[in-house]
């Protein structure tokens, strides 16, 4: 059976310190030195103290997808024979470390699997973010901080998901409670380590417990696929809820499903690389077409977009996945406090009458 | 650390050289290219309207159709119309210079499903291009297919590609309407807008398939026009044009519903497209 370990708060910065020797290492932290808060997912290093009692503001996307990333080499030349000519050599070589994700929690987690679906199950396969995939490891925090925001198990989660994890990492007096999940997380936390108590045994499983019980949120998903459908084109609904929209984007880029990029060359004395870089849906440059025609001309059509994707095109494309994981990030982020819940929710207020 | 040559990278253009250059309208170029790799040359596949990402490497990739047909495999031939930053580059390019080629993307026509049926081709402006492909296809494969009929129609008639082609078409059996907006001096064939021509035409719906690709508004129009003919939704054929930037069905751009037209498309029946919107 899996191991366990105990980690002793005062040890946990030991703990990782080792861990980082032997693994590329991400801890949730404050991204600004000098400020306690935003927080995202950073490289650890030695004598990091990684944050564990909040959600961090910037999910761990990035380490899987970053937000720029090199897809391609290229070199122009001239034919020295033919200087009419210009030629070009490619070169895609990646490099994928192996990594460990500490502190993540089970929405954060959750999300990559909707991420898998799009980038991996074909009918093409994106080989930069399987290849970081296979290579990256998750130790999950067990959530006991869910807010107002936060509405996971709405979604298919849950505070004590573990799908998707490696390890969990389960909060107990005094420290944390380690539990490997899959064969690749075994030789991780060997030894020195210490074996958890009998009581901290115990009460490990009252906090997952706990955890698994708790339902946050009370979004209720059943029909809204199909009454979005129904919506589409009620462009009054639309109109509504897209009304204090400042298209910002804050709510994509903070969203760990979100996955939408652009692809970009940049160049300078005949060397370049071509880029992926997060894009948003939100952006009204995202779909102009050159000529000037814009399928998704306003707001109102980019928000009904961004909810059909993650609560209809998605489940119907992809087996009923839900391309949202109920972290409750945009909720939090936006601005002018949209709350996708309730556009959400309320596709299914008078969706039928007209039949 | 590990250093991995992917085998099989879908964002990894093939090099391709630049064979030819026709200089269509003012702001419209056809390059014919071969994939300098002979062997994948020779293996190339594809079907008519199967689009590929041309890359000139420094100002990024856009999506073209193939226009050439797969029955034609001297080279691959894309019409490029000089609109942004790339096309810009693209009409830039000189004969024997090196681009990128990821071909062949997208669904692509089901001729086979048209066999011994009728056939109306309607394109407006460079919309002309992804008929083109299935054009020729069914010139090379005339009696497969019924009666063909091109409706193509441009701004004016130096707006029109593939004058210097009219001819083949025509000899190849196929009935060619051609018409322009306005009154052009010299011009002897129709005027009007290619909606308005049809009406006219008023080819009947039976045992036909219409094919439309053209700007939006024309699209929009003809869609209109189709119906009141009598065509049914699934008599219907057109080919969608979208941002797009992986054409693999991965960076989410240019979806309509669950549907990418990179993927899905970009050729859609009328009855798949009907109530989707944002087209």
């Amino acid at each position: 059976m899996a191991g366990k370990i105990f980690i002793a708060i005062d040890r946990l910065t030991s703990t990782l310190d080792k861990l980082s020797a032997k693994i590329d290492l991400w801890v949730p932290a404050p991204l600004q030195t000098d400020k306690s808060e935003p927080t995202g997912f950073v490289p650890y290093h030695a004598g990091m103290v990684p944050i564990l009692d909040r959600q961090s503001t910037l999910p761990p996307k990035k380490i899987l997808l970053p937000q720029v990333e090199t897809l391609l080499r290229f070199e122009c030349r001239k034919d020295p024979q033919n200087p009419l000519k210009g030629s070009v050599s490619l070169d895609d070589k990646m490099e994928v470390r192996p990594a460990l994700v500490f502190g993540a929690r089970p929405c954060d987690v959750k999300a990559f699997l909707a991420i898998d679906r799009v980038f991996t199950s074909g009918p093409y396969v994106d080989p930069y973010y399987l290849e970081r995939r296979q290579n990256t490891l998750f130790a999950t925090l067990i959530c006991r901080q869910a807010d107002e925001a936060c509405f996971c198990s709405s979604v298919g989660c849950g505070p004590a998901d573990t799908e998707g994890s490696d390890f969990r990492v389960i909060p107990v007096d005094g420290g944390y409670l380690v539990d490997a999940l899959t064969e690749k997380a075994q030789s991780l936390f060997d030894s020195p380590a210490d074996t958890p108590t009998q009581d901290q045994e115990v009460q490990a499983s009252q906090v997952v417990e706990e955890a698994s019980n708790n339902r946050v949120g009370d979004l209720d998903l059943e029909g809204s696929a199909a009454a979005f459908r129904k919506r589409f084109e009620d462009n009054d609904y639309w109109q509504e809820m897209a009304a204090p929209c400042l298209s910002c984007a804050i709510c994509t880029h903070v969203c760990p499903t979100c996955y939408c990029f652009t692809i970009t060359d940049e160049i300078e004395n005949l060397r370049g690389e071509r880029l992926r870089s997060w894009d948003s849906c939100m952006f009204y440059q995202y779909t102009l077409e050159a000529s000037g025609h814009n399928p998704r001309p306003s707001k109102l059509n980019r928000y009904r977009n961004r909810v059909g994707h993650k609560f209809s095109y998605m489940p119907e494309k992809y087996d009923g996945l839900i391309g949202c994981c109920g972290c409750g990030r945009c909720i939090r982020s936006c601005p002018v406090s949209m709350d996708i819940r309730q556009i959400v929710g309320r596709l299914k207020e008078n969706a039928f009458e007209s039949e | 650390m590990r250093v991995n040559k992917f085998l099989n990278n879908p964002y990894l253009p093939q090099l391709a050289t630049v064979q030819e250059i026709i200089q269509e309208t003012a702001n419209i170029r056809t390059l014919r290219v071969s994939l300098d790799d002979k062997e994948k040359m020779r293996e190339f596949v594809f079907r008519p309207g199967q689009v590929g990402q041309l890359s000139v490497f420094g100002a990024g990739e856009s999506t073209f159709v193939i226009n050439s047909p797969p029955t034609r495999k001297d080279y691959l031939q894309f019409s490029v119309m000089r609109t942004g930053e790339v096309t810009q580059r693209i009409h830039q390019l000189n004969a024997g210079d090196q681009i990128g080629l990821r071909a062949p993307l997208g669904n692509g026509f089901r001729y086979e499903d048209m066999k011994g049926h009728d056939i109306l081709f309607i394109g407006g402006g460079i919309g002309m291009a992804p008929l083109r492909t299935l054009l020729l296809y069914m010139i090379d494969n005339r009696r497969d297919y019924g009666d063909i009929m091109v409706l193509y129609g441009a701004r004016s008639p130096k707006d029109l590609c593939y004058t210097y082609e009219f001819q083949e078409w025509k000899a190849g059996g196929v009935n060619l309407v051609l018409t322009v907006d306005s009154e052009f001096p010299g011009w002897k064939e129709r005027v009007g807008f290619v909606p308005t021509v049809l009406s006219e035409e008023s080819p009947s719906p039976h045992n036909r398939i219409a094919v439309v690709c053209g700007p939006p508004i024309m699209i929009k129009f003809v869609l209109f026009g189709l119906k009141e003919l009598g065509f049914e939704d699934h008599q219907i054929l057109t080919t969608l044009e979208k941002r797009m930037k992986c054409g693999i069905g991965i960076c989410g751009r240019c979806n309509t519903g669950s549907r990418y037209v990179c993927l899905d498309g970009p050729v859609f029946s009328y009855e798949q497209i009907k109530g989707m919107g944002e087209l």
